[in-house]
């Protein structure tokens, strides 16, 4: 456990020896954590390290079991999330907890409007609104409904709000999950500026580059254990990885020593899909696409290009308003998810909580749904046959816990993903399309979802798969649609000349073939 | 411990402790006697008198496990009532049993398209459930009045007498059909897929569309079958006193089934449902207004009394409360929302 030299200043805060148990599972054991002024500090570790459970002790949603806070040197007791802002603790967390309908200015000022005479003072609010936005260098309409605004926007309307209610430490929860890269670089433009005034900044992220960029140290978990506190400079990537995950990483290698796909190979014959200008008005342009049996169409653009409402278009979960599909040569209409679904596509949508999972049911009756759908109720899947399915695949993807009986809300992110492509895999679908199976998800399972992307190709299934990070798209596409402002402007080979770097061009120029 | 966290725990326990009261003002509350091969006795008379509302609040489970509501229950039960009673009065001879059958076929044959009314501006217009129902609870009375015409018919038919009054099996027929009626939902939602489903379209709308749940079909159905319970439990309650009254009968019926629902475990928001649970929850209400009866409450008190123990039940069954008041954490592993471990992770 190296410690890097102490800075001078006393920590602003210090958390000794947390201990935090539920249910009998022991979620933190012994944890410390310090964070100076003026610092960003990583929070890393895989899904269920007990990097949330640790923000939620900090933040008084969860009681200490054992262990202390101390805030600038003196002990405190936090009991809840207002009388932790009070100490001067303020958290945005990756669901963010603002009012899209509400003003960017009311979002900020929420529960804390400045009044007269019991009446809330509009104008003030806004002036106000408006210097607290100029302050952290964002030009945008204080008076605009926040839902106009992109994700990105928002977190940074999150930050402002959390800054202006306490100004010493500032705990962002997997802000940049839903960010696209030139937001990114608006959130730690952001997060410079408070860090030069004094806030120390917890980070918590799966991104490792984004450690490294914006972050001075980094304590890592594992296991609700403390790893460690590293400075991040002298600790290198592969390190940074070994000692969250807490094994030797092996499986990145495996993928990414592949060679490149041979596009030839796979595009022979008739495409198992063929989209010929595909196109929703207001939504997407009309777009050509083939993806064939065994190949895997990479889906790269920037947040919000029109990615997702292109793969809704093909599984029919929006309406196409113009051009048709053939599906192995023949024309088919595809007018809802239960037509498409009927052809043998799968789909893992984005947003697993709202559109993927049904949190209530146990991961097992999770599991079954797609299939149980097509059954129609009155063929309900034996029970025999269900168990052994649920366990087959519990198994085979290593969904832990182990448990069919579990809430699916309970688990973590990477085995929710995991659990919707259970869901799926038990259709045999011949085409799955995964809008961003990886995000927010962590780098185990990531590697393993990867690995599993690559054998179903192998096996003969037809792969779409949309992704933000381009080394992503390119270490498992055979070729790859680059969509740019709701129009899909390229496709590319992925041949030797494929690199990020040109991909990331295409993106930016929206350049031709 | 593992007692204690079952989900019909405190429900159960609430029943006993109102029984319990019953027995310390009455000492011969649970005694049965067999009269005429007939059962007898207060606990006999509580699931008796009982049946209506657990038939209505079976039905209401359904539809709150799609996430929706029905209001119109109650002026269903009135208009089976009536429709049944009208039909039985214009007989030539009130105890035809051929006549009465085809009473209880009307009754039953406008409840199911009562049922499909509503399940229609749910599911297919997607009028949000409260507003929908309301349509039929307010207009519902209108046409049970209508049916009517603002008199109470009586009619005086044995053959109609039996719904409401009968013996089988030394059972009331009411207990039997109820009993049935639970036995068929339990069996259709649990022995086939279609309880899932449901609570997949309850608890997830948006998510049930795109594994491709036909949920349409689904939504209308639960509409269709809680009037066709309500239709029933009409015909209870207006054969039991043979006559058919469209401003009072079920009046507020829909509340207490709601809260029967409620106080049985299942949440309003959709999702999970427990049938099991709501039988219990309609039992506690039946057994709460006996209660008022034997305890002799005022009956100028007798709603404020009954509020006072739905709260207390309610409180009960909150675990938040439940570990204020033991001054220690809940139950090991009774996850309470705000608390869910991360450990599954």
């Amino acid at each position: 456990m190296s410690r890097p030299e102490p800075p001078t200043t006393v920590p602003v805060l210090e958390l000794s020896g947390i201990t935090k148990r539920f249910a009998g599972v022991t979620a933190l054991d012994g944890v410390d954590f310090r964070l100076f002024p003026g610092e960003a500090h990583a929070l890393v570790g895989e899904n269920g390290a007990g990097k949330s459970t640790l923000i939620k002790v900090l933040t008084g949603v969860h009681t200490l079991d054992a262990g202390s806070i101390a805030i600038d040197g003196e002990p405190v007791r936090i009991t809840g999330p207002q009388q932790a802002q009070q100490a001067g603790v303020s958290t945005v967390y990756q669901e963010l907890n603002l009012c899209p309908n509400l003003s960017v200015a009311e979002n900020i000022h929420i529960g804390r409007e400045p009044r007269r005479l019991g009446l809330v003072r509009f104008g003030a609010m806004r002036r106000r609104a408006r210097e607290l936005v100029a302050r952290l260098g964002l030009d945008i309409d204080v008076s605009a409904p926040l839902s106009v605004y992109s994700p990105a926007i928002r977190q940074l309307v999150a930050i402002v709000r959390a800054v202006d209610l306490s100004a010493k430490v500032l705990i962002l929860d997997e802000p940049t999950s839903s960010l696209d890269r030139e937001e990114v670089g608006q959130l730690f433009a952001v997060m410079r500026r408070l860090k030069d005034e004094g806030v120390a900044i917890a980070f918590v992220t799966h991104f490792i580059d984004q450690i490294y960029e914006i972050c001075e140290r980094a304590t890592i978990l594992r296991n609700g254990r403390l790893v460690g506190e590293y400075a991040t400079a002298g600790l290198p990537h592969v390190d940074l990885v070994t000692r969250m995950v807490g094994k030797e990483l092996k499986v990145f290698d495996a993928i990414e020593e592949r060679p490149k796909p041979d596009l030839a190979a796979v595009e022979r014959g008739d495409p198992l899909l063929r989209a010929e200008s595909v196109g929703r008005r207001g939504g997407v342009e009309p777009f050509d696409l083939s993806v064939h049996k065994g190949e895997v169409v990479g889906l790269a653009g920037l947040l919000g290009s029109g990615r997702t409402e292109i793969v809704r278009l093909l599984f029919g979960a929006d309406r196409a308003s113009e051009g048709h599909t053939r599906i192995a040569g023949r024309r088919v209409a595809l007018r809802s998810p239960r037509a498409a679904i009927a052809r043998g596509f799968a789909f893992c949508p984005e947003d697993r909580k709202t559109d993927g999972l049904v949190a209530d049911l146990s991961v097992g009756e999770n599991i079954i749904l797609a299939v149980q759908a097509a059954r129609g109720w009155a063929r309900p899947l034996p029970a025999a046959r269900r168990a052994a399915l649920v366990d087959e695949y519990v198994k085979a993807l290593r969904i832990q816990p182990d448990d069919p009986d579990v809430p699916v809300g309970d688990l973590s992110g990477g085995n929710q993903q995991k659990v919707l492509l259970a869901r799926w895999l038990i259709t045999r679908p011949a085409l799955l399309i995964l809008d961003e199976p990886t995000r927010g998800i962590d780098i185990g399972a990531k590697a393993e979802i990867q690995r599993l992307v690559v054998a179903l190709a192998g096996e003969g299934m037809a792969v779409l798969f949309v992704s933000a990070e381009l080394e992503e798209v390119l270490r498992l596409s055979h070729k790859v649609a680059v969509v740019r402002d709701r129009r899909l402007v390229a496709e590319l080979a992925n041949d030797e000349d494929l690199t990020v770097d040109r991909l990331m061009e295409t993106i930016a120029s929206g350049g031709g073939r | 411990m593992r007692l204690v966290r079952h989900r019909l725990f405190w429900p159960v326990v609430v029943l006993a402790a109102l029984l319990a009261v019953n027995v310390a003002f009455t000492p011969g509350f649970l005694s049965i006697r067999v009269q005429d091969g007939h059962l007898y006795g207060s606990l006999i008379d509580i699931v008796r008198f009982g049946a209506p509302l657990i038939l209505v609040a079976l039905g209401m489970t359904l539809v709150i496990a799609t996430g929706g509501i029905d209001l119109s229950v109650g002026a269903v039960v009135a208009i089976a009532g009536a429709l049944a009673c009208e039909h039985i009065a214009g007989l030539p001879d009130q105890g035809d049993v051929g006549g009465v059958l085809a009473a209880v076929g009307i009754a039953l044959g406008v409840a199911v398209v009562l049922g499909l009314w509503n399940g229609l501006l749910v599911a297919r217009f997607g009028v949000q459930p409260i507003v929908a129902t309301l349509v039929l609870m307010v207009a519902g009375r209108g046409v049970a009045q209508l049916i009517t015409e603002g008199q109470i018919i009586t009619v005086n038919s044995s053959a109609y007498k039996v719904v409401g009054g009968g013996y089988w099996l030394a059972l009331p027929f009411p207990v039997l059909v109820a009993a049935a009626v639970f036995l068929l939902a339990a069996l259709l939602t649990r022995r086939t897929a279609l309880g899932l489903l449901l609570e997949s379209v309850g608890g997830n709308p948006a998510a049930s569309r795109l594994v491709g749940i036909r949920a349409r079909g689904l939504v209308a159905t639960v509409y269709v079958a809680a009037a066709l319970c309500a239709a029933i439990a009409g015909l209870m309650i207006s054969s039991n006193v043979s006559a058919a009254d469209g401003n009072n009968a079920g009046l507020w019926i829909e509340l207490d089934a709601i809260l029967a629902v409620v106080i049985g475990g299942t949440a309003l928001t959709g999702g999970r449902f427990h049938l099991t649970g709501t039988v219990l929850g309609a039992l506690i209400i039946q057994t709460l207004s006996t209660t008022i009866y034997t305890v002799g409450v005022p009956p100028e008190t007798t709603l404020v009394f009954k509020a006072v123990v739905v709260l207390a039940v309610c409180l009960i069954q909150s675990p938040r409360l439940r570990a204020k008041l033991l001054r220690r954490r809940p139950p090991a592993s009774s996850p309470v929302p705000a608390e869910k471990a991360e450990a599954a992770a």
